[in-house]
């Protein structure tokens, strides 16, 4: 059984990333990067859903596959290094500036190459629920409709795998719901469902010799303007910080007065 | 001319208050584009046999701003299974080409929106706040908090059709009924082939359930500020004096400190109460996209210079492990 | 100070320090409180196979060294001394092994400890043999194909939590220090028990236990070495621990100076943070360089041992009590610069304090280290006294 793992490179801090106001896009340039923390929880589930596999005597095999600038090759060796099985990074200057469609198009086709050169279809598409930088929650689904199988979002639990089918708990608004699908299928894994394990040195030098191909668009067969900026249907116009009309009106003083202030201020108001 | 679409995302034979919410933001859109405000109901199985409930439904999309209802019948239509409720959304706007469409970014709406926007190979926005149409161009200017930090992103889908967006619950404002509104139903009734993945159970379990911090008029909200887990025992003795409900930013939840379901923030709750306390909360975007609004803001923060001053209506430097217990003994003594 | 580490070792540090500051130090507080022994994250510290960074490849280890080994325990003891004496106490006990072991030994048990799957721990000190290693009560005695092992060991750490104890035993009490024997005892041998766990007044997440031998029979095959040889035994793997000590007191300071610099900072008196007033600066000028110099000193000497050298009893002494000694101090004067707040229980460098003070203690008191570095200097200088005396008559 085949399981891929989607991953992808994010500042480690989120909030560090400043925009450039004339060109509309992300300076990134000199930002620690680290794997997405959610995507983190979607290789340990490959992973465990692989020993599950191997205790059930099936052979299991996770990859992991992203799309991203030559060094986001670090977030796959660390994938590695937690013990996944071979990793293929997508890397061409065509792929940048895309949106979640235009990603999920070019990761479509990075799979389709994988199940091409394996002869056979992957079993299991895991993505974490979503990105800290993008906080889209968009690529998994629309991956899973570009490879015209059913997704599974915010899933918390793998109850039960079979050769043919998946059973889960995904959270749903107001409580959760056990859903079961056939396979191949796309799930969006939650914080949460596992911890990620740690890597181990072994693992971290078996990933810093492991020879990580690199798709660019050439090799996935696609033309320039189906990717990047150039196939995102989306644009950005303007990027603003929000107004701020009120100014507070700043109490001051010892603990105790400023509560007595604040709690006359509110009983006045309110 | 484009119609304006809108989910209506069912459960238990109601609509979800954010579709109320969509049609609201929804009305001028469809009125600056001169187009139809129409809404997409999905009529399962499972609520089949309540015709009366149906028609009920439909007469209140359209008192709440629809011009056309279009009901989608199927057996398969039932629950959050998005492969046929995809497919359904999928036929019926190659048919009648509307020009946007909107869905609630409820869990189920983020996770249907995406597949429908990849079987029209069409944008779609999450999670946006704001909905206008360009007066020069004619395009849906969606805008979000973004990256994060203290940033609002416009965005447009200029060259294909529909220009689709997720909208955050109680971000936009339903209008006022009126029962004596007209509108259209075009009954749908589609032949979906079964979907791959199924619902097997559907189990109700939210263990906040006492506290639904949307509904709360007053909120006492924590930030990565409060320092410890413990000090939430402190704010939640404030909120009970006060009448209300703690809620905390993401850090807070990110820590692992209290549930989602208490999250305020872009990627948490909307809420809109007549008086929030923000304890230790800089006051980032992510944070203040869902707290905006409210009547009274008090900020207490050992930062004088975190943007939550910024927004706040009262402000407070200082450590909140003194500022709070010293409002609580305040509380006390004027009771 | 740039120690020119190579890549792998660079990896072992980065590895030490994610795991340190993602696994150890959000519970590090929590385990001190509640003097717990920190299961979950020894595990951790197994499958990332840190346990095996001294041990060779061909017994499943990583095939570094002592300072590899050095490396991982400053790490952890920027986050917590107690989780790292919990791993340090598992080198110390299979150390023996390693060094003396035969080679049916070393198979059956280091790859097990190179894993994280079994701890070991070193059993030498009793109630009345404590500085006087010699002074052994425990007896072993031949019986056939096996030993009978009597007595009490006394303050052990990961005892109770180890599967693997080198223990030692006297075969004859005559002998003195000559009777000492080493021996292999895995718990759950019938005769083999332990004491109560010792409550302590720092590193309360490792596990201190006596244990006690009642007629407990062990096989032949589990001798280390000869008999006789214990004290040997004993003497050379504390030799080669010892920078583990010492590089657990540099880990220690260093918490402690990045706490007392950040507070010094943010801390507002007077209208100025505090470190901008010289009194706090110079106190961190003096902190921040006798950390740096102990590092130096057991990088130094764990650098001397992998290298070869044959005697370095002298050299690991010194960094053990330097670096020990500079621990003890740092963190005081941490709690002094934090003031009122580091008194507190709240704020964490109480805890680095009292934490630290156990580097001065176990393996080799610090006097015992002065006493084995002072009389080894005085030998050299009267060899050189002896060789100028003997060059004078020779030209």
């Amino acid at each position: 059984m085949h399981v891929l793992v989607c991953i992808k490179q994010v500042p480690a801090d989120p909030s560090a990333v400043k925009v450039d106001r004339k060109t509309n896009t992300l300076i990134r340039e000199g930002i620690p990067v680290v794997v997405n923390p959610f995507d983190l929880f979607a290789i340990e589930e490959a992973l465990r859903l692989r020993e599950r596999m191997s205790s059930s005597g099936q052979k299991g095999r996770v990859s992991v596959i992203t799309m991203g600038p030559p060094q986001a090759r670090s977030a796959l060796e660390e994938a590695i290094a937690m013990g996944a099985d071979d990793a293929v990074l997508l890397s061409d200057r065509a792929f940048a500036g895309a949106d979640t469609l235009a990603t999920a198009y070019t990761l479509s086709r990075g799979i389709r190459r994988i199940e091409d050169s394996t002869g056979a279809k992957v079993d299991i598409v895991i993505c974490g629920r979503q990105s800290t930088d993008g906080d889209t929650a968009q690529v998994g689904p629309e991956l899973a409709e570009m490879l015209g199988i059913p997704h599974l979002v915010r899933v918390r639990k793998v109850e039960s795998l079979t050769r043919e089918s998946i059973r889960v708990e995904r959270i749903a608004d107001g409580g959760y719901d056990v859903i079961e699908s056939c396979l191949p299928v796309l799930l969006t894994v939650e914080k949460g469902i596992n911890q990620p394990r740690v890597p181990s040195l072994r693992g971290l030098m078996r990933a810093r010799k492991a020879g990580i191909p690199v798709w660019g668009a050439q090799e996935l067969g696609v033309e320039a303007q189906q990717v990047g900026l150039a196939g995102s249907p989306t644009r950005v116009i303007r990027v603003f910080s929000p107004e701020r009309q009120r100014r507070a009106e700043m109490l001051t003083g010892s603990p105790e007065a400023v509560a007595r202030l604040l709690v006359d201020r509110l009983m006045t108001a309110m | 001319m484009g119609d304006v679409w809108i989910f209506a995302e069912v459960s238990e034979g109601r609509p979800l208050d954010v579709v109320y919410e969509l049609l609201g933001g929804g009305r001028p859109l469809a009125d600056d584009l001169g187009g139809k405000l129409a809404a997409i109901l999905p009529w399962g199985a499972d609520q089949a046999g309540e015709a009366s409930t149906k028609e009920a439904v439909v007469r209140d999309l359209i008192a709440s701003g629809a011009d056309l209802v279009y009901v989608v019948q199927s057996r398969e239509l039932v629950l959050r299974q998005e492969e046929p409720h995809a497919q359904a959304i999928y036929e019926l706007a190659n048919q009648y080409r509307p020009d946007v469409l909107l869905f609630g970014a409820t869990t189920f709406g983020l996770s249907l929106a995406p597949r429908v926007a990849a079987k029209l190979g069409t944008g779609l926005i999450a999670n946006c706040t704001t909905l206008s149409i360009d007066k020069g161009s004619g395009l849906l200017l969606m805008t979000r908090p973004a990256f994060e930090e203290n940033i609002m992103a416009t965005m447009t889908c200029p060259d294909r059709r529909p220009q689709m967006a997720t909208v955050r619950p109680r971000a936009m404002k339903r209008l006022t009924p009126d029962p004596g509104r007209l509108g259209e139903v075009l009954t749908v009734v589609c032949d979906l082939p079964s979907p791959g993945a199924r619902v097997v159970e559907v189990v109700k379990e939210d263990q906040d359930q006492a506290v639904d911090i949307t509904d709360a008029k007053i909120i006492v909200a924590g930030g990565r500020g409060i320092g410890c887990k413990e000090n939430l025992e402190m704010l939640e003795e404030l909120a009970h004096l006060l009448g209300g409900a703690v809620a905390v930013s993401r850090p807070v939840v990110d820590a692992g400190w209290a549930p989602e379901s208490r999250q305020v923030g872009q990627s948490g709750k909307i809420v809109s109460p007549k008086l929030y306390i923000a304890c230790g909360i800089s006051g980032a975007v992510q944070h203040t996209a869902g707290m905006s609004s409210s009547d009274i803001i008090v900020a207490i923060n050992k930062d004088p210079g975190a943007p939550i001053f910024d927004i706040a209506t009262y402000g407070i430097v200082g450590d909140v492990c003194q500022i709070v217990p010293a409002l609580i003994r305040e509380l006390k003594g004027r009771r | 100070m740039d120690y020119s580490l190579t890549e792998e070792q660079r990896m072992i540090k980065d590895l030490a320090s994610r795991i340190a500051r993602e696994r150890i130090l959000p519970e590090a507080a929590r385990l001190d409180e509640a003097e717990e022994f920190p299961w979950e994250i020894m595990r951790v510290l197994g499958e990332s196979d840190l346990f095996g960074v001294w041990i060779p490849e061909e017994y499943g280890g990583l095939g570094g060294g002592v300072f590899e080994q050095c490396l991982v325990m400053e790490e952890l003891s920027r986050a917590c001394a107690g989780v790292a004496t919990s791993y340090a106490a598992s080198a110390l006990g299979a150390f023996p092994i390693l060094l003396f072991g035969t080679e049916e030994q070393k198979q059956k048990y280091l790859p097990d400890i190179a894993s994280g799957k079994r701890l070991a721990a070193f059993a030498l000190t009793e109630p009345d043999a404590g500085s006087d290693a010699g002074n052994i009560r425990t007896t072993a005695v031949r019986d056939g194909d096996s030993y009978i092992l009597n007595g009490t060991k006394q303050w052990i750490t990961n005892g109770g939590e180890a599967e693997v104890y080198t223990v030692f035993a006297t075969v004859d009490r005559d002998k003195g220090v000559r009777g000492i024997t080493a021996f292999i005892v895995e718990k759950g041998t019938p005769g083999f028990e332990f004491g109560k766990k010792e409550k302590k007044l720092g590193i309360r997440s490792s596990s201190t236990r006596e244990l006690a031998f009642r007629d407990c029979r062990i096989p032949r095959e589990n001798l280390l070495d000869r008999e006789g040889k214990g004290f040997i035994v004993a003497m050379r793997t504390l030799d080669r621990t010892r920078p583990g000590v010492a590089a657990q007191a540099v880990g220690i300071a260093q918490a402690a100076l990045d706490l007392a610099a950040a507070y010094a900072m943010e801390r507002v008196q007077f209208g100025k943070p505090v470190g901008e007033f010289q009194a706090i600066e110079h106190m961190i000028a003096d902190m921040a360089t006798q950390i740096e110099a102990a590092r130096a000193l057991t990088y130094s000497v764990a650098r001397m041992i992998d290298a070869g050298a044959r005697d370095f009893s002298k050299e690991s002494a010194m960094a053990k009590v330097f670096a020990s000694d500079v621990a003890m101090k740092v963190t005081v004067d941490a709690v002094q610069i934090f003031g009122g707040y580091g008194y507190m229980r709240d704020y964490p460098v109480e805890k680095l304090m009292r934490d630290a003070k156990v580097t001065q203690i176990y393996e080799g008191t610090n006097q015992i280290q002065r006493s084995i570095i002072g009389p080894q200097v005085l030998r050299e200088a009267a060899r050189r006294k002896a060789g100028q005396a003997k060059g004078i008559t020779n030209s």
